[in-house]
């Protein structure tokens, strides 16, 4: 996993609540192998692009301004329904490396630290300010520290954010967690004698 | 103070207290389907063995033709089954594949072959996961990276989740099902009401429901936000699981009996949040929108975005209006109708296809009408009792187990612009394939769509 420090890239703001992760991924493509050709068009499909696969121009991500952007900005429970970690390898395969919400699904927040996406939790009127700012000027740049977790907004406010350390040591050193997990074998294996 | 079930079971499968706040549990069972192949593909690539083959259990169900006759699909689609039948060969995991009997959707065959027991720790890489809390034991959906780690470790790090009790106390009325129950409570807390927490359904509605009807109730906690959802077990959970073939038998079966009887929470137990629903106040209810948080009782109309003053959610309802193709203020019940889809891990049980057929038997479908029962076994006992015969007279196809177009990755998908009376779990856009429009609700209120050609109030066919 690619470890992560910190980022500043074009932040696009994602402005509908409880998006899900058919409307990130689309059943279809999900039995496309993880990193196979085109995977990043894969992301956010149907909204994205037309039948003939022409960019829908009012897709926020089709905006000039926002194409490419490496962080998105949005709204309450994203990543909401379907586990289908494809969601986070569709950001992933585009480039995106935070994703900034009052909420998210619980199992695409899990999936995101999988694979080295900081997941970022932020108050509501925080969140509705940075997406505000982001519309006001399209284009604008979010900085993203993870050692000190903050969120620095265009205009030059700073936003702490929490996370869990373990997640946060995970995300800094790229670890394999499997691997780490693994040097719990004593203990994994004397749980076991218990239950047997 | 009191200990709620669900910190109860959380305690029993504690293996470690890991750094930041994370725990390491133990997962007695682990479930898997054509999406946990990857995983599989990725433990081989590493070199690393399934640690515990003996807990782990996979089926065929989301890649399956269900058309009656299981005719052999395409070669993408066939690989995803072939390529789960090979994997689980090489690890030694047992697979209910094609043209074994036990085959079905991964959350009916669980229960179906007693996998599934109150007080375990049950996982698999389906958000629907949470079916098995109807047993009263702590399930939930992983991504495919905890798959793996599961399949290398048998361990999961997790962070405790909060918890929420849902109460539904009073009697359901005529003509009202299970699925109405969760729509309402969805309806209620909104689709992210339980994120970060733990459901804990009770009350005197949810101690009267069958287990079926339980595992509808918990199989859409997660459309409410949370992971897992479960329900204290009782004599009624005890009944279902005696017996069945993986289900303990002679001296464990009283060993585990004891085990579960304590599960239940304590009469003092604290939850961080409590909900409570009249069942009385419960109607028929359907979904007009393109989040399960948007259902209305059958006799509403329509909602108007111009009367919602918040700016984000009226732009959000209007784009479900457009998305679905419907006015402000139409009645439901004058909304036509182009099929109808009986089936998913919600509701494809025998007792979900009984109470489709009381309404079809006698009828005539005017839209085309799809019945997938949830596992071969599911099936076998409803043609034994003359449900397919009473569908297939009432102009219904009978089709073989599987999710279907729940979801639609086999490709059994409904055309943009059709309008599809669903039992299953969600309604997102392109949910049921692209540019489908979906609408939520029970069996019952399904087929009678299906026989009237519009959403129908059931209770006045």
């Amino acid at each position: 996993m690619e470890p992560f420090t910190r980022i500043t890239a074009i932040a696009a703001p994602i402005d509908l609540p409880n998006v899900d992760t058919d409307r990130i991924v689309p059943a279809r493509f999900l039995r496309k192998p993880q990193g196979s050709p085109g995977y990043d068009r894969f992301l956010f499909h149907d909204v994205r692009f037309e039948a003939d696969g022409a960019e829908k121009p009012e897709f926020v991500l089709n905006h000039p301004s926002f194409r490419g952007a490496r962080i998105l900005v949005a709204a309450d429970n994203f990543g909401c329904g379907s586990s289908r970690e494809a969601a986070v390898w569709a950001l992933a395969a585009y480039g995106v490396r935070v994703v900034i919400a009052p909420s998210l699904g619980d199992i695409f927040h899990q999936n995101c630290f999988k694979n080295g996406l900081l997941a970022v939790i932020l108050p509501g009127d925080v969140v509705t300010g940075l997406r505000g700012a982001l519309h006001a000027r399209p284009g604008s740049t979010l900085s993203v520290d993870l050692d000190s977790q903050t969120v620095t907004a265009p205009e030059g406010a700073v936003h702490r954010f929490e996370l869990d350390p373990f997640r946060k040591q995970m995300l800094l050193s790229g670890q394999d967690e499997i691997a780490l997990t693994l040097g719990y074998e004593a203990q994994i294996a004397e749980f076991e004698a218990r239950q047997a | 103070m009191g200990t709620t079930m669900f910190e109860k079971i959380w305690a029993r499968h504690v293996v470690a207290e890991g750094p930041g706040g994370q725990t390491l549990l133990y997962v007695d069972r682990h479930l898997l389907h054509e999406g946990s192949t990857a995983a599989l593909v990725r433990l081989a690539g590493s070199g690393r063995r399934v640690r515990r083959p003996d807990l782990s259990f996979a089926t065929a169900d989301h890649y399956v033709l269900t058309s009656p006759g299981a005719p052999a699909p395409d070669a993408e689609i066939g690989s995803m089954v072939a390529s789960l039948t090979a994997h689980t060969a090489q690890q030694g995991i047992v697979f209910f594949g094609r043209g074994d009997v036990r085959r079905g959707i991964v959350h009916v065959i669980g229960p179906e072959q007693g996998l599934t027991l109150p007080g375990m720790l049950l996982v698999c890489g389906d958000s629907h996961t949470a079916t098995h809390g109807a047993f009263g034991a702590l399930a939930f959906g992983i991504g495919s990276s905890e798959v793996e780690h599961v399949l290398a470790t048998q361990t999961l790090w997790q962070r405790k989740p909060k918890t929420l009790r849902v109460t539904v106390d009073g009697r359901l009325a005529a003509g009202v099902a299970a699925k109405d129950v969760i729509l309402a409570i969805i309806a209620t807390i909104g689709a992210a009401g339980g994120v970060g927490h733990a459901i804990e359904y009770a009350g005197s509605a949810i101690r009267a429901m069958s287990m079926a009807e339980r595992m509808t109730v918990c199989n859409m906690s997660i459309e409410a936000g949370a992971r897992c959802g479960m329900v204290a077990p009782d004599e009624t959970t005890f009944a279902y699981v005696r017996g069945r073939p993986f289900a303990p038998a002679g001296d464990a079966w009283a060993q585990a009996l004891g085990l579960w009887q304590s599960l239940p929470s304590d009469p003092d137990a604290l939850f961080d949040r409590e909900v409570r629903l009249d069942a009385a106040d419960i109607a028929p209810t359907v979904t007009w929108g393109t989040s399960p948080q948007d259902a209305l009782p059958i006799t509403e109309r329509v909602p108007d975005p111009a009367a919602v003053a918040d700016p984000v959610r009226r732009a959000s309802l209007a784009r479900a209006l457009a998305y679905m193709g419907l006015a402000a203020g139409v009645p439901l019940t004058d909304v036509k109708v182009d099929r109808a889809f009986i089936g998913s891990c919600t509701n494809s049980r025998l007792d979900d296809l009984r109470a489709a057929a009381a309404v079809a038997k006698g009828r005539r479908a005017v839209v085309p009408a799809w019945v997938v029962p949830g596992s071969g076994l599911v099936k076998q006992a409803a043609e034994a009792e003359g449900l397919d015969r009473i569908f297939l007279a009432a102009g219904f196809e009978w089709r073989e187990a599987g999710c279907s177009m729940c979801v639609g990755m086999n490709g059994e998908t409904a055309r943009a612009g059709e309008r599809v009376a669903s039992t299953s779990n969600r309604n997102f856009e392109g949910r049921q394939g692209k540019g489908a429009r979906t609408h939520l609700m029970s069996p019952a209120m399904a087929a009678a769509a299906a026989v009237t050609g519009r959403l129908t109030d059931v209770r006045r066919l």
